[in-house]
């Protein structure tokens, strides 16, 4: 039995009397990569969100490597306007900031790609090291640093080779094309040293075989680093390649979970949102 | 890569030290050579050397909010709060003793009886040690103020720290010329008598000047204090610093604690503003609350803005461009003249100065957004005409 | 007693002033996101304007047309001041990072002040007296202006008619839409220029209206007269939730009020420090004010 790197526990995610993800269970295991598919505004960034830190769940728990890292119950107004299960049973309040969680070892990436703007590829990829410096801001100021940061660049460099964009380092980061940006972000985000890394639509607006070519080297970053992998996407080819689980969200709601075989040929998914072939 | 950061930083030390060299023999032009060759424009009095004083003080100050505000992307506007807090602070260190009860009339002498330079045993050394010391604990209030100031206003976004910012600034002001803090800061009264830059110049026996160093050693503070936050803005907190003016959602995702970076780069440039604060002080030859108002934050950000927003040599060229034209190539636009036809040239009368100032910065902010440097350096503007030159 | 009535009529007679003015700010605030730092010095300029027409006028008019011509075009004048700072310094702005627009604000600002001193030659310039306004007039025991008692009720006429505006007419809608959102209201075929023009114009109004009140009771002018009272219309329009209308209104009273009670007591020194203070505190406490709406970011 794998161990289990991310474990989300009655999570519900409620905005005012909106109810964006309703009691959200799932667990993602060392090594695996697995999916969370479903329609648009089915709450699937938004169960990113409440991982990452961005967002305080309004009730549930996330565990993280074993720890929990995420915890919360409804409070003040909201107690009254909870309309979900599993109020009552999560007593502590655990809200990290996002800085912390990617800290513990989760990065990830946007759906709308977030770069920054005036600094180039190199350097978008250095910043992500950042997080992973030893000293303060008086030691790196007067250089007394330059061993760390030395090695530092040298770790970027390697990345950028491994993920092929080495011959556009000195670019502005948003002047390159689009795939090759987000191939940045993703690099970027492996900068952060992460053990989980969270994929927000990885193959937005890529044609087929720039999502060939995403699949092939989704499946060589999980070798290379050891890594496990926790993505949404809606281009089926993708999540149904590559994925070893697949969990499925519609309205806020778990639908179905198993492997992409058995997702397949789920009724309520076809239903909801994978629809049927036209030749059937 | 790294070998052309390493070049460039040693060229940029070698022009620094040169700079410096120039400016003192252009002083020492005067002490040295009789004083009929001299020309008008190197004579001690020339405005040329107040230029360069104010010029280089309000450069370290540009380049503190630069660091702010477009390094950082924090809009702050509490700057001129900041330079008083360090104003103050040297003033009230270093007025000598024997000059208190002089200063503090309104008091009955002041409720500080001790001075660093006296304490470090006078002299040049007391001097020396003693002004170093009083700038270092000017730049450590102002930045303990900013810390406890950056607690709650730092969360706040865009115009609404702007604001909360220009309101500690005028708080800080009001509290300063409180009455009941007379004893230590004057009140409303000037703060004077203590070591300013003309402190420097060293005397012979007869009492005649044998070497200028007054416009040397703002010149040499400034340059020091310019190149840590130089080196800050290329280290790698300095990176994450623009990485939240660019994306700060991205840069919390990537693990960069937004909090504790927007209070460091709030703390650091409130710790330059307050060395520059204590420098003007040195400059004006007295501190005065009244003269640290918003008006003069907002010269700052125009300084920044012309210079361009990002860009510390473009700060600099800025500070020196604005103190030239304000305190000396455009003082004519306030003098009313008659030709000698007699005809009276219409406008020019008092005032009119800061009206022509006031249209060219409109100039700028509408239709040269990205000032004079935009957010590029000087030496990356030499390292393009290179690289022209050599495709060629 | 009297005392205390004196300081609650000053205060709401300055509340009201503060009110005229912070419309202007709160309504710019809710369509374009910008705090207009010049919207203080045009009130101040109004005020200069109004005393430099009676004495151009006074030597072509009989005396009895001289001041209400006056007032007539020195609102004018003032709304069209408004209109082009809109159209000179903000509008080629609008794509532009929020920074550079506020800069402009600042610099607008910044011209206006200079303007002002070069013009005036830096002597400070004294309001006309208009007649029904200026006179005296005691109640229970207290001596004061016309215009204090005046001031309440002619402020919520005018909100009144702007509520009007506002709820049931064609343009109040636009500016309703574009307040809720900027850019799905473009989409939508809403006018831009001409609302945030209208705006401007309705703001300027204001102002100006405002200002032929304030400088009746403060007659004398110099050029930063309009940056403190802009500031505290400011705070009110914070206070009462930006964005918010009625808030704005709220916030001015009660802002009228508290500075009357400083500016009587000991503590006088620091009625400036206090609204900043008070302005902070908002900030962080309750940044949308009384009335606001939370906005959620979204990632």
């Amino acid at each position: 039995m794998s161990e289990n790197v991310l474990k989300v526990e009655n999570v519900t995610m409620q905005f005012g009397g909106v109810v964006a993800v309703d009691n959200l269970n799932l667990e993602v295991n060392k090594g695996e990569i697995v999916a969370l598919i479903g329609p648009n505004g089915a709450g699937k960034t938004t169960a990113f969100n409440v991982i990452t830190g961005v967002y305080q769940p309004t009730n549930g728990a996330v565990w993280f490597q074993g720890e929990k890292i995420v915890e919360n119950h409804p409070q003040g107004k909201m107690k009254a306007m909870y309309k979900g299960e599993h109020a009552g049973e999560y007593s502590q309040v655990i809200a990290p900031t996002p800085d912390k969680v990617t800290r513990l070892g989760m990065a990830r990436t946007f759906q709308n790609i977030r770069l920054w703007k005036s600094q180039t590829v190199f350097e978008n990829v250095l910043i992500a090291k950042h997080c992973r410096t030893a000293s303060n801001v008086f030691s790196a100021t007067f250089r007394l640093n330059h061993k760390e940061e030395a090695a530092q660049r040298a770790n970027v460099e390697e990345l950028l080779e491994t993920v092929g964009l080495s011959d556009v380092r000195d670019e502005l980061a948003t002047s390159l094309p689009y795939g090759k940006q987000r191939r940045l972000e993703i690099a970027r985000a492996l900068a952060a040293e992460p053990k989980l890394l969270l994929l927000d639509e990885p193959a937005a607006g890529m044609n087929p075989q720039e999502t060939d070519e995403l699949t092939a080297f989704i499946g060589e970053i999980r070798k290379r680093f050891g890594l496990t992998i926790f993505l949404i996407e809606h281009h089926m080819n993708l999540v149904m390649d590559i994925s070893e689980r697949i969990y499925v969200l519609d309205f806020g709601k778990l639908i179905a979970q198993g492997t992409p075989a058995e997702i397949q040929n789920n009724k309520r998914v076809i239903d909801a949102y994978l629809g049927v072939s036209e030749d059937a | 890569m790294q070998r052309t950061n390493q070049k460039g930083a040693r060229t940029a030390f070698l022009c620094a030290a040169a700079l410096l060299l120039i400016v003192l023999l252009i002083e020492n032009l005067s002490v040295f050579l009789p004083a009929a060759s001299v020309p008008k424009i190197f004579q001690s009095t020339s405005m040329l050397f107040t230029v360069l004083k104010k010029g280089v003080v309000y450069s370290l100050v540009a380049v503190s909010m630069n660091l702010l505000n477009g390094f950082a992307g924090l809009f702050s506007l509490g700057q001129a709060g900041f330079m008083l807090l360090g104003a103050y602070t040297y003033a009230i260190l270093t007025i000598p003793v024997a000059s208190r009860d002089t200063v503090y009339y309104i008091y009955n002498g002041s409720a500080i009886n001790f001075s660093l330079p006296e304490i470090f045993g006078g002299g040049p050394v007391g001097l020396v040690l003693g002004v170093l010391l009083a700038l270092i604990l000017a730049g450590c209030v102002a930045a303990l103020v900013a810390w406890l100031i950056g607690l709650p206003v730092l969360r706040l976004k865009g115009d609404y720290l702007a604001i909360a910012t220009l309101g500690f600034g005028e708080i800080i002001r009001a509290v300063l010329q409180w009455d009941k803090l007379g004893p230590v800061t004057n009140g409303a009264n000037a703060l004077k008598s203590f070591p300013t830059f003309s402190s420097f110049n060293v005397q012979n026996d007869a009492g005649q000047v044998s070497l200028r160093l007054s416009c040397f050693v703002p010149f040499l503070l400034s340059g020091v204090c310019i190149a840590i936050i130089v080196m800050l803005i290329n280290s790698t907190y300095g990176r994450a610093f623009k990485a939240i003016r660019d994306d700060e959602v991205a840069a919390e995702a990537m693990g960069i604690n937004l909090a504790r970076h927007k209070r460091m780069a709030f703390c650091i440039s409130s710790f330059f503003a307050g060395f520059g604060g204590g420098m003007f002080a040195m400059y004006a030859n007295q501190a005065q609350a009244r003269t640290f108002t918003t008006a003069m934050t907002y010269e700052i950000l125009l300084i920044v803005v012309i210079g361009g927003i990002g860009s510390v040599s473009g700060s600099c060229i800025a500070s020196f461009l604005y103190v030239a034209a304000s305190e000396w190539w455009l003082r004519f636009l306030d003098t009313e003249t008659v030709l000698k036809s007699g005809f009276k040239v219409p406008l020019l009368r008092n005032g009119f100065r800061m009206v022509v100032f006031s249209v060219v910065i409109m100039i700028v902010v509408l239709f040269f957004r990205k000032g004079l440097m935009g957010d590029k350096e000087l030496p990356d503007l030499f390292r393009r005409r290179r690289k022209e030159g050599a495709a060629k | 007693m009297q005392y205390a009535l004196s300081i609650l009529l000053s205060g709401i007679s300055l509340g009201g002033q503060y009110a005229l003015i912070a419309i202007g700010y709160t309504m710019v605030y809710g369509i374009l996101r910008l705090i207009n730092f010049a919207h203080g010095d045009v009130f101040m300029a109004a005020g200069l304007m109004m005393v430099y027409l009676t004495s151009f006028l006074g030597g072509l008019l009989p005396a009895g047309l001289v001041i209400p011509a006056g007032l007539l075009l020195s609102v004018a004048l003032t709304v069209i001041l408004g209109f082009v700072i809109e159209r000179a310094a903000y509008k080629p702005l609008r794509s532009a990072p929020r920074m550079s627009v506020m800069i402009s604000a600042i610099g607008v600002s910044y011209l206006l002040q200079n303007l002002a001193t070069y013009v005036t030659g830096g002597l400070p310039q004294m309001y006309p007296e208009i007649p029904g306004l200026s006179k005296t007039v005691t109640i229970a025991g207290v001596s004061t202006k016309w215009v204090t008692i005046i001031t309440p009720f002619l402020v919520v006429a005018l909100v009144i008619a702007l509520t009007q505006l506002i709820n049931h007419t064609k343009i109040g809608m636009a500016m309703r839409a574009a307040a809720k959102d900027f850019e799905t209201a473009q989409l939508m075929g809403v006018k831009l220029n001409a609302v945030i023009s209208v705006t401007f114009v309705i703001g300027s109004f204001l102002a100006a209206v405002g200002s032929a009140l304030y400088f009746t009771n403060y007659q004398s002018i110099v050029p930063l007269s309009g940056a403190l009272p802009g500031l505290r219309a400011f705070v009110a329009a914070v206070f009462g939730g930006i964005g918010s209308i009625p808030g704005a209104v709220v916030g001015a009273f009660l802002i009228g009020i508290s500075e009357s009670i400083i500016k009587g007591s000991s503590w006088s020194v620091f009625s400036d420090a206090f609204t900043f203070a008070l302005l902070i505190i908002i900030l962080v406490v309750k940044p949308t004010g009384l009335f606001g709406e939370k906005v959620t970011d979204k990632v």
